[in-house]
Order: structure tokens, then sequence, then C-alpha cells
């Protein structure tokens, strides 16, 4: 079997700067978020990144056609639905992973190798599972949070859950390596293209970007565990009696 | 016979309008985001990104459906109790001024998504409910869009707007309960008054 050098460079060295953070938790404002330190030193190296990221992502955002950029996230929607059914077949979650299956059975033929989202248009209704997400329905708590270079913010069940889904992706298993950094290249590209709308939104609503992007990526990490889901108790167990509320 | 008819009109008339407050919850999400909607798919201005052709829309299509008080009383958590009913209104008056903004930010990177209405499970006697939509946009994900509505006085009001898992309102808790131990309630609505001026000079 073909191992994935870049998987387990990654892993060593995702592992490596776990331990080095550890050693040097100092000043921590919020109990989840115990590397603080770290974490900023990481947000501001890919702050630096997304320089050279964001202006590629633009114009690829301005240059394509719409049609073209569907077709690509079409494609890779396709990749990572295969990978959601293995999940939800995890959690359990045996009719969803059903459902899933028939998407890629049908997108990959009628849809011309997931171009297009045919049994989307049938009503098979798209799912997103990872491994931290299945990770999570077994129990494995969120760990402390971290930031990573090029890939962000992760806690450490789903820094572990990253690693599993890169490594059964069928993307960093391609043989042919130019064609497999080039795939990769594009999805990335895809992925910054797709945050765009929402990069003006969070330089607004921020007090300060780097609280307001961990704080939101736990929250809609909390969610996607519920599918969505999540009682509305759960986000007000602290809010103010309501009889409060009045002036 | 004629009186009669006459009689009837008028109580038409008078329970139109009562009846036209009492819109269901999703009815209600529906109604404003499809008036927006069909705003913005005709503004240019709007979709080049003018913020404050977008605010003005916002305000006049969509603030009289949101309940700032409350909003602002689950943002700040804890803490609203210890609030002066003088630093609770200005609080919410700065709080909307910045959500407000935000989401008229999000109208102007509206291209060609739609937005998928989900039936809401609300029981006769509710008096809280979540309304969740879709927004729908080829090859990507589907972003959720969640609406928490509340009664108040026999009509519906927005508490609070989720996007993807992330609420809009509830993520600036640690922020402010942070500010509000370090400099007070007076510290909170100064922050956010400096932000809200801090935006108004820097764009347009």
């Amino acid at each position: 079997m073909k191992t994935c050098l870049a998987t387990r460079v990654s892993c060593l060295a995702c592992g490596a700067a776990m331990i080095a953070a550890s050693g040097c938790a100092t000043t921590a404002n919020n109990p989840r978020d115990p590397f603080e330190g770290f974490n900023r030193a990481m947000f501001a190296v890919n702050e630096g990144l997304d320089v050279v990221v964001k202006p590629v992502a633009q114009g690829y955002d301005t240059v394509a056609p719409l049609p073209v950029k569907v077709v690509v996230g079409n494609f890779f929607g396709n990749l990572w639905d295969a990978w959601t059914a293995v999940n939800n077949l995890l959690q359990g979650k045996g009719q969803q992973a059903i459902s899933d299956v028939g998407r890629v059975l049908i997108n990959s033929t009628v849809g011309i190798g997931g171009a297009f989202d045919v049994a989307g248009e049938m009503g098979l209704v798209k799912h997103y599972e990872d491994f931290g997400q299945t990770l999570g329905r077994w129990g494995v708590p969120d760990g402390p949070y971290f930031y990573w270079p090029l890939i962000g913010p992760r806690t450490t069940r789903d820094t572990f859950g990253w690693m599993v889904d890169t490594y059964y992706d069928p993307v960093w298993r391609l043989d042919d390596v130019p064609l497999r950094n080039s795939l990769v290249g594009t999805r990335y590209i895809d992925m910054r293209a797709s945050l765009l709308p929402s990069d003006k939104v969070v330089e607004e609503a921020a007090f300060e970007k780097y609280n307001y992007i961990r704080d939101a990526y736990l929250q809609h990490r909390r969610s996607e565990l519920f599918d969505g889901e999540l009682p509305r108790e759960a986000l007000e167990d602290e809010s103010s009696n309501p009889a409060g509320t009045q002036p | 016979m004629k009186s009669l008819f006459s009689l009837l009109f008028g109580l038409l008339l008078i329970v139109a309008p009562a009846a036209a407050q009492e819109l269901s919850p999703d009815a209600l999400v529906r109604k404003v985001t499809e008036d927006v909607l069909s705003v913005v798919r005709q503004d240019k201005d709007i979709k080049s990104g003018d913020t404050r052709k977008a605010i003005a829309l916002v305000d006049a299509r969509v603030l009289p459906y949101f309940n700032f008080q409350r909003m602002t009383a689950l943002a700040v958590g804890r803490d609203w109790n210890k609030a002066t009913p003088e630093q609770k209104k200005r609080l919410a008056e700065e709080f909307k001024t910045l959500l407000v903004r935000t989401y008229s930010n999000a109208l102007t990177s509206y291209r060609d998504q739609t937005v998928v209405y989900k039936p809401s499970r609300l029981q006769p006697g509710d008096t809280s409910v979540v309304v969740r939509t879709e927004v729908v946009q080829p090859g990507s994900r589907p972003i959720q869009l969640d609406y928490t509505l509340e009664k108040q006085d026999e009509s519906w009001k927005v508490y609070d707007v989720v996007v993807a898992g992330v609420s809009l309102v509830t993520n600036y808790r640690d922020t402010f309960r942070q500010e509000v131990s370090n400099h007070g309630i007076d510290g909170l609505i100064t922050m956010l008054a400096d932000r809200n001026q801090q935006l108004q000079v820097g764009k347009k």
C-alpha cells in the first residue's frame, strides 16, 4: 500500500507542535484556549500567508465563470460525500449513509465524475461529516483549541480527525504527484474563494479577529456535532433571566 | 340588510390589520427574507458593495421584526442585570448599530443563492421558536441560517440569528464579559460606540 508521505510529515509536525505548545502555556484568558500564545503566533503566520492566498482566490473567483466554479465545487464535494458516507456509518446513522452512497453512485455516473449534482436535484440531501465529528459522536471531548498554519482552527480532537481525513483522502493518495499537487492546490483555492464573502463580515463584526474566529469555530463545530440541530437551551445556558430583559 | 353588510365590512377593516401583524414565525421569516432579496436582486449598488444603501434597506424592512433589547441581553449574558435602565438602552442602541452593519454587509455579497425554508416545529402555546432556513449555492455546501423568535404582545420578533451554527449574538459573549469585568458596563458601551464610529468613518 502506498503510504502518504505528506500526511505523515504533517502529522509529525502537528504532533511536535502540540508538544512544543504544551510546554509554553502562558497567560490564557479562555480555559478552552490554553495555548493562546502559540495559537496567536500561528494566526499571524496564516494572516501573512493569506496576503498571497487571498488574491489568488479572488482572481479565481473573478475570472472563473459560475458554471466552472460549480463544477469544481461539485467534483471535490463528490469525493468528500464518499467520506461522509463512511463517517455516517461509523456514527450509526445508517439511513444517511445509504443516501450518501446513493449520491456518490449517481453523481459519479450520471453526474459525469461528480461534475454535476444530479442526486441533489433528485432530492438526495447533501450531508457533511468528517472524522472529527465521528470522534465527537463517540464521546471524545474537544480538548484544547489550536490554530494551525494553512489548515486554520481545530480543536485537539478535530486535529486528529483532520489527520485521519487527510490519510484517507483520495486526492492525497494519487500516485501522479503533479496531478495530486494541482488538485490539492485547486481545492485549497476553491475553499478559500468560498470564504471570501465572510471576510468582510468578520472584519467588521469582530472586535478582535482572533477571538471572534475562535469563538465562532467552537460554536460551529458544536452545532455540526448535532447536525445543525443544537438544542436551543444549550446556547442560552448562561443567558440572563428573561424577566431581566425589560428595561 | 345593508347595515349588516356595512357592519361586516367595518369589522373586516378592523380585523385585517390585526391579522397581518400576527404572521406565524415561518411566514414572517419568509416574508422578510423575500422582501429584502427582491430588492437586493435588482439593486446594482448593493450588489457592488454599497453598505450605506444596504443599511437603509435593513433599517426599513428588517428592523421592525427584531427585538434588540432581547438580543443585547443575550449577548451580554449575566452582566445584563447589573446594568441600569439607561445603560441597557445605550447598550442596545450601540449593539443594534453594529449588528445592522454586519447583516447589511452580508447582503452586499449576495449573488445567486436561493433560500430554502424548513417548516418549524411550533406547538400551540409556544412563545419561542427556531425557524430554520438554508442558503443554497450551487457547487458549495448549503449554509444553514436560523432565526430564533419570541412572541411579544401577540407578534413575533427575532432575537437571534445563527449562521452555520454560529450565533451572531452569543459569539460576542466572551468578549463582552471580559470587557465588563475589566472596565464595567460603561467600558462595554464605550467599546461598542468606538467600534461603530470607527466603522462609520472608515467606510462609506
